[in-house]
């Protein structure tokens, strides 16, 4: 793990650093790596999200790799009700998000529901009921977008009413308490201050992300429910034997990664934009598998990693704002075309092995019979 | 988990053996289809419109009239393929979801063929060899495209379903990259991202006059038959499903595994290739953005619901590409979006998949061997 962790640091540190070193010129370097670190924490957070699903689906012995159809109906449907409850139902903006928030959690569970009901009762191919639930979730959101949105029959009249907005950010008064130590409004210190508040002013759902690592890592590994649930991954025969519900905790476990896969969902469409877009995910739900692999299944490992995805993300968002000051021998750098390509690349890489083998749960992948 | 080889058995009424076993066979994806149509139909009752109003449209466009028939065609021609590409993959126990990228990117191979090389040679290339050429570029791009993640698998472990998703992604942001720039048509009234067209040397024939219907369609099915020799009438064949079935049997039978597997995926790349080189110089004569979407996730559901046998694939392709066609005429009549049909199609390929759904609902016995057509993460 040591290894894989040194790794994600050196790739983050790179990342910042060719930022730093293209806008050094026009903003100090503080202030540049502040804002890397925070969008890379922000647009980490559907993929740290995902990688929980994961977790939780496959350490209770269900491969989910339907976690992007999963985060696409939380991001419509949350999406939806937040719509109608501010515009038809009369709700004002936040409440109306919260509810939003809540109908995106419930949507994700219920796509889970029919993958536990196909993989563990029904014993389909996990893959396959996985590849299912993506289809669906792309064929039920495309059709409701366009049936209620865009036909002049519908609820809308054939237009997209105005969304109430997205959940606000959480302020905590670092920058203040500098202004008081400082006793300046500029200067090293001031910018510190500042800084820190930048990452450390972040949104709801990417706040509850980082807390939710934390709450299911000790869950899984110093609870009886997180001791339960790796039995039945390893060995449900065994687990089976000293009267463990192999099928309900199965079940339990895929439902709460289904949660965890709605609240992603819900980030995309209510707290980064307002707005939906038909496959709006693009792939985040697999790129969020391929980070719960490179954590070898561990909540910590797997918010690690989706650091280093969402730090590869920040590097393509960061260097818009430096366009003009990239040097002509960087110039491939300008297309946001090369630099968006690099979560995945770097995802193929980090499935080689090269930074180190893992191992999923024993019996991950394998419906149990009794 | 172990699948298993249906034996063939040389007894008197083996005729009738096959003809029960394929009415068997046919039972279970047929069920799947009516109960999917009965649930999409409920679907459309719930969005306001009529559901029988809707099907008689969904049926006169796909199969109504001679130019139905043929813009069905024209539909299921990239399906057949796309859809062999998924099958032949699965029956090598791989599963390819990365059709979509091998397609895109085998599209715009063929196309710079079509407008660019003429020009860079600076001859008239006749059409005996600009089509096979456009054709053969098309092919060897799916197949490399395919055969990379095929090697991620075969020496380092890495599961194909995730980097043929990273390499769809990869694909078709490259594509966009170059139709929105250094393959981008010049002229001045083009606001698109798309190449050129290509010349009329590597254009497909089309087989009527005023219909759309082009050779392709008579490839597709030449291609299914060939799909079928190979897996069933040669060693290689033979190879690929025992690597399918059983991996380690086939590395103690002496197969070489590894090879065999990038070899699986460059073939099933290479049809994936083909169907987007057919694609545009059959049908679109040029690459254009966005023409591609949804072929890959489409092809997965015709290759479960074809049970991966080509013949299967070339029915139910022809099935997914007449719903796809009568789509515009059931939205005419009906004012139901088209995109019904993207849940009736994933309604197909849960039932298809779950067959156990069937089986209950239906109470059916179950009489065959499960399909077991993917492993866990460990390979």
């Amino acid at each position: 793990m040591a290894k894989r962790f040194i790794f994600i640091i050196i790739i983050i540190a790179l990342l910042i650093g060719s930022v730093v070193l293209v806008g050094y010129k026009a903003v100090p370097p503080l202030v540049i790596i502040a804002s890397m670190v925070a969008t890379t924490i922000a647009v980490a957070t559907p993929l740290t999200l995902g990688a929980l699903s994961g977790v939780f689906c496959e350490r209770s012995g269900v491969v989910n790799i339907g976690i992007e159809g999963m985060m696409l109906a939380g991001a419509f449907f949350g999406w939806l009700a937040s719509i109608y409850m501010n515009s038809i139902f009369g709700f004002s903006a936040t409440p109306s998000i919260l509810m939003g928030v809540l109908a995106a959690l419930v949507s994700g569970g219920l796509f889970a529901l029919l993958l536990a009901a196909l993989s563990i009762t029904f014993k389909t191919d996990q893959i396959i009921g996985g590849t299912v639930i993506n289809i669906l979730a792309i064929g039920v959101t495309g059709f409701l977008n366009r049936q209620l949105f865009f036909e002049k029959g519908s609820v809308f009249g054939g237009q997209v009413p105005h969304a109430p907005g997205v959940l606000p950010r959480l302020h905590i008064p670092i920058t203040e308490l500098f202004q008081q130590w400082c006793g300046a409004n500029t200067g090293t210190c001031f910018t510190i201050g500042e800084s820190l508040n930048k990452i450390v002013d972040q949104k709801p759902i990417a706040i509850s992300a980082i807390v939710l690592v934390f709450v299911s890592s000790y869950i899984l590994f110093n609870t009886r429910w997180g001791l339960r649930t790796r039995s039945v991954g390893e060995h449900p025969r065994a687990a089976d034997t000293v009267g463990i519900n192999v099928y309900f905790m199965r079940y339990a476990n895929v439902i709460i990664g289904g949660l965890f896969a709605g609240l992603a969902g819900a980030y995309l469409t209510l707290e980064s934009v307002p707005s939906f877009e038909p496959l709006m995910t693009n792939g985040r739900g697999f790129i969020a598998l391929a980070a719960m692999i490179f954590g070898n299944w561990t909540p910590i490992g797997a918010w690690a990693a989706a650091l280093l995805f969402g730090s590869a993300q920040a590097l393509q968002i960061n260097l818009q704002f430096f366009r003009e000051l990239i040097p002509p021998n960087l110039a491939f750098l300008q297309q946001s075309y090369v630099v968006g390509l690099t979560p995945y690349i770097l995802t193929m890489i980090i499935l080689t092995g090269v930074v180190g083998k893992t191992t999923p749960p024993a019996a991950d992948g394998q419906p149990y019979v009794k | 988990m172990q699948g298993s080889e249906t034996k063939e058995k040389k007894t008197p009424g083996r005729a009738r053996q096959l003809f029960r076993s394929a009415l068997d066979a046919a039972l279970v994806p047929f069920l799947a289809i009516f109960t999917a149509l009965v649930i999409g139909g409920v679907i459309i009752a719930l969005a306001g419109g009529n559901s029988i109003q809707a099907y008689v449209g969904l049926f006169e466009g796909a199969f109504g009239s001679p130019k139905a028939l043929s813009e069905t065609a024209v539909w299921a021609t990239p399906y057949i393929f796309a859809g062999l590409a998924v099958a032949l993959a699965f029956k090598g126990g791989l599963f390819n979801i990365g059709v979509e990228g091998q397609l895109a990117l085998g599209a715009v191979a063929a196309a710079w063929v079509g407008y660019a090389l003429p020009g860079l040679l600076g001859i008239t290339i006749p059409a005996i060899i600009h089509i096979p050429l456009a054709i053969g570029i098309g092919i060897l791009f799916g197949a490399i495209w395919a055969a990379i993640p095929g090697a991620l698998k075969a020496y380092t472990g890495a599961h194909e379903v995730i980097n043929t998703i990273m390499m769809n992604y990869i694909a078709l942001n490259t594509v966009s990259f170059l139709l929105n720039g250094p393959m981008k048509d010049k002229d001045p009234n083009n606001v698109s991202a798309r190449t050129p067209e290509i010349a009329l040397t590597a254009r497909l024939p089309a087989i009527f006059p005023d219909l759309r219907v082009h050779w392709g369609f008579i490839l597709a099915l030449i291609v299914a038959w060939l799909v079928w020799y190979l897996l069933w009438k040669t060693t290689l064949g033979f190879e690929i499903r025992t690597v399918g079935a059983n991996p380690d049997a086939a590395k103690y039978a002496g197969i070489n595994v590894k090879k065999l597997i990038v070899l699986t995926m460059a073939f099933s790349g290479a049809l994936a290739g083909l169907a987007g080189a057919i694609e545009v110089i059959g049908l679109n004569y040029r690459h254009e953005l966005g023409f591609s979407i949804g072929y890959g996730f489409d092809a997965i559901a015709i290759a479960l619901l074809g049970k991966t046998h080509p013949l299967g694939v070339v029915l139910a392709a022809i099935l997914f590409g007449g719903m796809r066609n009568g789509a515009t005429r059931m939205q005419f009549l009906t004012q139901i979006p088209v995109d019904v049909i993207s849940i009736i199609q994933g309604l197909i390929l849960l039932f298809v998949a779950a067959d156990e759904i069937i089986r209950y609902i239906y109470r059916i016995k179950v009489k065959e061997e499960r399909l077991v057509l993917t492993r866990g993460w460990g390979g």
